[in-house]
Formats: C-alpha cells, sequence, structure tokens
C-alpha cells in the first residue's frame, strides 16, 4: 500500500484579496470585466436616461414628478420584487399581472359593494394571492406542468375572472380613505421621513460594523471600514436627497393644501424590500431558494425538500402581486378589467431582467427589482413627458427591455468563458 | 472475518421500470477501511451507491447500520446515520460558494439567521486539515473552481459531519496526476482516521493503492467481496469482465443466468 504524502500545506486563506480599498475595488473591477456586472446596467441605464429626460424636459427634475415617478412604478415594482423569488428558480409568472387585478378586484368588491372595512378587504385581497400562489405551485411541483404552460393559463382564466368579478366592464370605485392613503395621496410627514431616513442609514451601518466586528473576532477576513463608510455614505446621500426633493412643497397652492412628504407607499414597499432581502439573504430558507435554482438534484441530494421551495416561491410571487393589486386599486381609485393589464406583468418581468436577474435561475437580488422597477417608471414618466405617441413609447421600452437581456447574456457568456458563473 | 462491518446491505434488488439493476446484492463496509467497488461501466455501481445514500429507494433487501436494521428513504436518514456520499455528478451548486455548498441542507444557524461566521470557520478548518492548499478563498464561487478543486470540496463537504461512512464515487476520474494522488492520499487518511470508506474506481492501480477490501459488481450482481491483500490484479480484471474467476465469484450457472438476463 503505497500513498503519496505531501509536506505540510499552508492553511486556506479566506478572502486575502479583500484586505483593503485598493483591494477591494481591484476586485471588483475584475469581477465586472469577468462578466460579474450585477446591476451595474440597471444604474448606468437610470443615469443615462434621468439625465436624457432632465436635458430634455426640465419638469422631469421637479419635485411633483419626482414623486409622481414613485406612485407610478409601485406597483410594478411590487409584482416585480415577487417574481425575483419565482425567477430564481428558472420557472415564470406570467398570470402575475391579472392574478394582481384578481386581488384587486377582490379588494374593490370587498370594501365598495360589500361595505366591508379596509383592512378586511386588503386580507382577503392578499390571501387571494397566497391562494392563486399555492394553486400554480401544487400545478408545477406537485403535477408537473411547466410553469409558463401553468401560468400562461392563469393569465388568461384570471382575465376572465376579473371580468366576472367586475362586472363585465363596470369599474368599481375605491374611495376608502385608507386604502386611497396606501398610493394616492397619503405621505409620510416630512419630519417622520427625516427620522425614518437616519434610522435606516444608522440601523444599515450597524449592521455592516456588527457583521464585521464578528468576523474579525473570529479572525475571518473582515471589509476594510472604508468600503463599509462608501456604502453607508452612498445610502445616506442617495436616500437623503430623495427624502429631501420629496419633502419639498409639491401643491400649486400651498396655503390651501400643503403637499409634502415621501409618499406611504414608497415606505411600504421599503420595508417590504428590506424584509425580503432579509429572507434572501439572511435564512436557510433563502439559501435553498438559490441552492434549487442554481442545482435542483444537488439540493436534493442535500436533504431540501425542493417541491415545497417551489410551491413556496409561487405563492410569494402571487402575494406580491396581490400587494400590487392593492397599490393599484388605490392609486386609480378603482378598479376595471384592465387593472393588472396591458403592460403591466410585461413591464414587471422586464424590471427584474434589467435589474440584473438572470431568466435561467439561480442569480437575483430584490434590489434588482427596485433598480428595475425604478428604470421602467422612469421610461414611463420621461415618454409621457415628452408627449410621444404611445407607439413609439412601446418602441423604446422594448428596445431598452432587449438591451438589457443583451447585456445579460453576453456578460453571461464572458462569465462562463471566465469561470465566474 | 475479523472485524464487523459498520454498514451492511443484504439481497438488495433495484429496478428502474422494467431494467433490473441490482439483484440481490450483498455489500459490507468496515470501519477504518478502504473498501474498493469496482465493475464495468453500467454494472450498477452507483446505483448501489444512491440505494445506500436513500437517493434511489430499494426495491427490497436489508439495510444495517452498527448492527441494526434501519430504513433509509431519503438524503436526510442517510446523512443522520452519518453515511456520506461524494456523488460522480458532484452535486454542487454552481451559483453559491464554498461554505454555502459544504452546508448546504444543513445550515448554522442563530435563531432564524444564518451564522455565516461559524460556517466559515468550520469549512476553513475542515479544508486545512485535509490540507486543501489550491483553493484561494472559502467565499469563491463553485463555478469558478477547476475539477480537483470541485472534486476537493465535495470531499470535504462529505467529512465536514463527524461522517463514520463516506463513499466516493470515480472520485480521481477527471484529475491529473498530481491530483489523483492528493486524493487518494486523502482518503487513505479518512479511512486512518476511523471512517469506514468505499471507493469507487476504474483504475485498478488506484484500487490496490489505497483498499483493504475489494468489491467486485458484475451486471448488477456482486461477484465477489475479497481482502485487497488475497488477490491479484488479474484475479479482480477476470471478475469485473466476466463475473467469475477460478473459484472466486458468481457460479457459472449464475453467471450465464445473469449474462442471458443482459443480452
Ligand atoms: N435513474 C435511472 N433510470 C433508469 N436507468 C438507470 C438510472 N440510473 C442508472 N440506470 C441504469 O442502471 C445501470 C447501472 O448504472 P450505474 O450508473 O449504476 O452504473 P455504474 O456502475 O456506476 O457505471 P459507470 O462506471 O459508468 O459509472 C445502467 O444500465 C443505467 O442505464
Ligand atoms: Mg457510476
Amino acid at each position: 500500500m503505497t500513498v503519496v504524502t505531501s509536506a505540510a500545506q499552508p492553511p486556506v486563506e479566506a478572502g486575502e484579496e479583500r484586505a483593503s480599498l485598493p483591494a477591494y475595488a481591484r476586485n471588483y473591477v475584475a469581477r465586472v470585466r469577468g462578466g460579474d456586472i450585477g446591476a451595474l446596467p440597471a444604474v448606468l441605464g437610470l443615469i443615462v436616461l434621468c439625465v436624457g429626460f432632465g436635458i430634455a424636459k426640465p419638469v422631469f427634475f421637479s419635485a411633483i414628478n419626482f414623486a409622481n415617478l414613485f406612485t407610478q412604478g409601485a406597483q410594478v415594482t411590487a409584482i416585480a420584487m415577487g417574481l425575483i423569488f419565482v425567477l430564481l428558480l428558472g420557472e415564470i409568472d406570467l398570470s402575475a399581472g391579472f392574478a394582481s387585478g384578481v386581488c384587486a378586484a377582490v379588494l374593490a368588491v370587498l370594501v365598495t359593494n360589500q361595505h366591508q372595512p379596509w383592512y378586511v378587504a386588503v386580507l382577503a385581497a392578499l390571501v387571494t394571492g397566497a391562494v392563486i400562489g399555492t394553486l400554480i405551485g401544487l400545478l408545477v411541483a406537485k403535477v408537473g406542468i411547466p410553469s409558463f404552460v401553468v401560468t400562461l393559463a392563469g393569465f388568461l382564466a384570471f382575465q376572465g375572472l376579473l371580468l366576472v368579478l367586475v362586472k363585465n366592464g363596470t369599474n368599481i370605485a375605491v374611495t376608502d380613505p385608507v386604502i386611497k392613503a396606501i398610493d394616492f395621496d397619503g405621505l409620510v410627514p416630512p419630519v417622520v421621513g427625516w427620522v425614518l431616513l437616519v434610522v435606516a442609514v444608522v440601523g444599515f451601518a450597524g449592521v455592516q460594523l456588527m457583521r464585521r466586528r464578528k468576523r474579525a473576532a473570529r479572525g475571518l477576513a473582515a471589509e476594510p471600514l472604508s468600503v463599509i463608510a462608501l456604502r453607508v455614505g452612498a445610502l445616506a446621500v442617495i436616500a437623503g436627497a430623495a427624502v429631501y426633493v420629496l419633502n419639498l412643497e409639491r401643491s400649486r397652492n400651498a396655503i390651501v393644501n400643503s403637499v409634502r412628504g415621501v409618499p406611504l407607499v414608497v415606505l411600504i414597499l421599503g420595508v417590504i424590500a428590506v424584509a425580503l432581502t432579509f429572507v434572501l439573504s439572511r435564512t436557510a430558507y433563502g439559501r435553498h431558494i438559490y441552492a434549487v435554482g442554481g442545482n435542483r438534484e444537488a439540493a436534493r441530494r442535500a436533504g431540501i425538500n425542493v417541491d415545497r421551495i417551489r410551491i413556496s416561491v409561487f405563492v410569494i410571487g402571487s402575494t406580491m402581486a396581490a400587494i400590487g393589486g392593492v397599490i393599484a386599486a388605490s392609486r386609480a381609485n378603482s378598479v376595471d378589467p384592465n387593472t393588472g393589464g396591458s403592460t403591466v406583468l410585461l413591464y414587471a418581468v422586464g424590471a427584474a431582467v434589467i435589474g440584473g436577474t438572470s431568466l435561467f435561475g439561480g442569480k437575483g437580488r430584490v434590489l434588482d427589482a427596485v433598480l428595475g422597477g425604478a428604470l421602467m417608471a422612469v421610461i414611463e414618466n420621461g415618454m409621457g413627458l415628452m408627449g410621444v405617441s404611445s407607439g413609439i413609447k412601446y418602441l423604446f421600452t422594448g428596445g431598452v427591455l432587449l438591451i438589457a437581456a443583451g447585456v445579460d447574456a453576453l456578460s453571461r457568456r464572458r462569465a462562463a468563458a471566465t469561470g465566474l458563473r | 472475518m475479523t472485524a464487523t462491518p459498520l454498514l451492511e446491505v443484504r439481497g438488495i434488488n433495484k429496478s428502474f421500470g422494467p431494467v433490473q439493476v441490482l439483484r440481490d446484492v450483498d455489500f459490507a463496509i468496515y470501519p477504518g477501511e478502504v473498501t474498493a467497488l469496482v465493475g464495468d461501466n453500467g454494472a450498477g455501481k452507483s446505483t448501489l451507491v444512491k440505494c445506500i445514500g436513500g437517493i434511489h429507494p430499494i426495491d427490497s433487501g436489508e439495510y444495517h447500520f452498527e448492527g441494526t436494521p434501519v430504513s433509509v428513504h431519503s438524503p436526510r436518514d442517510a446523512s443522520g446515520l452519518g453515511v456520506e456520499i461524494v456523488y460522480q455528478d458532484l452535486a454542487l451548486c454552481d451559483n453559491l460558494d464554498i461554505v454555502q455548498n459544504m452546508f448546504l441542507g444543513r445550515e448554522r444557524r442563530n435563531g432564524l439567521v444564518l451564522d455565516e461566521v461559524t460556517m466559515e470557520q468550520l469549512a476553513t478548518e475542515t479544508l486545512a486539515g485535509l490540507s486543501v492548499r489550491t483553493v484561494k478563498s472559502v467565499r469563491q464561487l463553485v463555478a469558478s473552481l477547476s475539477g480537483g478543486q470541485r472534486q476537493t470540496v465535495a470531499i470535504a463537504k462529505a467529512v465536514l459531519w463527524n461522517s463514520k461512512v463516506v463513499i466516493l464515487d470515480e472520485p480521481t476520474a477527471a484529475l491529473g496526476v498530481a491530483q489523483t494522488a492528493q486524493v487518494l492520499e486523502l482518503v487513505r487518511r479518512l479511512a486512518d482516521t476511523g471512517h469506514a470508506v468505499v471507493l469507487i474506481s476504474h483504475n485498478m492501480n488506484d484500487v490496490f493503492a489505497v483498499s483493504d477490501r475489494i468489491a467486485a459488481l458484475y451486471l448488477g450482481r456482486m461477484a465477489a467481496q475479497v481482502k485487497a491483500s488475497d488477490v491479484t490484479y488479474a484475479q479482480i480484471v477476470e471478475l469485473i469482465t466476466a463475473g467469475r474467476s477460478g473459484d472466486l465469484g458468481l457460479t457459472p450457472a449464475v453467471a450465464d443466468i445473469t449474462n442471458g438476463a443482459q443480452s
């Protein structure tokens, strides 16, 4: 029995490349060059489009338009956040748009026709979403029908269900003040806005510093303080600027009716985004979603209940669609057969993909939906201000989506070549 | 037989639809020993290992662990017993990093939150304990690793869990000379630290270099399980290709039946 023995070897060095800020920056550049571009295209796109629209139509940067951007993009962003979970498994949910319409209709029927309190109606809408998601998930995971087909059927069926609920095209008004506050006239008082911003920035910094201390205490490579400072600073500047602008007076007649503050829907979506990010990146459940999306067989062999994960992402997707529906009903003050229809679903999928989430599964973050949703809102809003026809608008949006998908495909090819992904 | 087997299966049958892949297979694994499992392509080695690992349910047969009968229906059952398998198709998630892969399905937690620090530390220690020097950072994505590095990660994943049985399905098939030597050394070290190790390989030099026992599968039947010191290279090759060698292996009648069933 002869076995080759080798001399003592140095232990693995964990993350030695991350020691300093320049090294960190070099590492990042190398990753981008290698094809791991993440949300870079969405961020660059946002900057380019904002500057472009701002030059063409200075009113784009006005306080009132800035607030509009958020309330306009809210429904698509909410649906996109849920879609991230579905896309992470390499599945698709084409029914999310009309599912959100159905949930909005449930809300409207209960609150307007049945005179139920707002919380009963909202809860019923969310439960409807969860039930829809469970149904889709069971059909995909247990029966084995491809999600594309199941949700295509859902796309048609929910469109029908929506028509039935709103009695063939009558539109149901939603005038409940609490529901209207969600995405129509609800504002966070300016002072509260500032306080929440400080809480968010301090919390973000605290989490990062605590993680760093814990790693350093166990002798693991820790991020340099300068990187953390940069990250916290960026959040403070960007979010601070947004709060500042949103706290400016946007009313033409401020004495009669002052309109200042962060729209309530921004706060709601912000809290949801943080919660979902936590789930995806800090819990075992989130880790298992990535695992199933990356290699389903490996996940199964690791003892992960793959079916349960697959069902659960559709539940999250459809529940987020329901939240999108509530937002849409609030913003329009009504629900009609087109709530959640037309471009809503396509914009939501587009938002996720433009943000950097892969349609092939295994890669994506909640932040992608937020960035992509913002980009979609900017396009929609900017094109509206330019006064172009719907035809041009769709052509342009289609072009942007294609560019985003193209960048994704090219970066993936590059990443495959360098072995990054 | 001096030692008692740590894990033993008896009379295992396994079919995929009409195709019977395993017939009445007996197989025993001993602590502190490397048992080589050999056989031609398609003999059923990977299938036997997957049955032991709870990936495939067995049609019939007994499964004994430390002398007591147990039932293994899922990968979790197997890992609960301390049985870890490094599969031929490594079963790593390319989109996760080394630490995440090593703890997949068994993440350390602080309440609800993943305990990344402890996991990273344990992963680093395990790799260091295996004298792995080629991995730059344990936070590298598995997609960026070479074949040998991936194999190393898969083995490290298997020994991370205080496992008692480690089964390696062709761990050296895709490796160069130096990396093969490293993996074989690793295999031997696992046995020397008390693990019961099963090594599947087509390379007879590797088999004779590290194993204490050799089990030969022939068309889904266990032809023989013998001490490595009792047989010659040529005898094993005969067992693999014909199912019998002299008075070793299947009786001529059984070998013929087995042959007939296949063709
Ligand atoms: N999931 C499956 N479904 C159907 N047949 C299968 C399945 N897995 C294996 N088989 C069949 O079982 C037989 C044994 O396969 P197995 O993978 O166990 O062979 P092996 O001894 O590991 O071969 P190799 O040396 O090539 O890895 C083959 O004929 C194969 O086609
Ligand atoms: Mg095999």
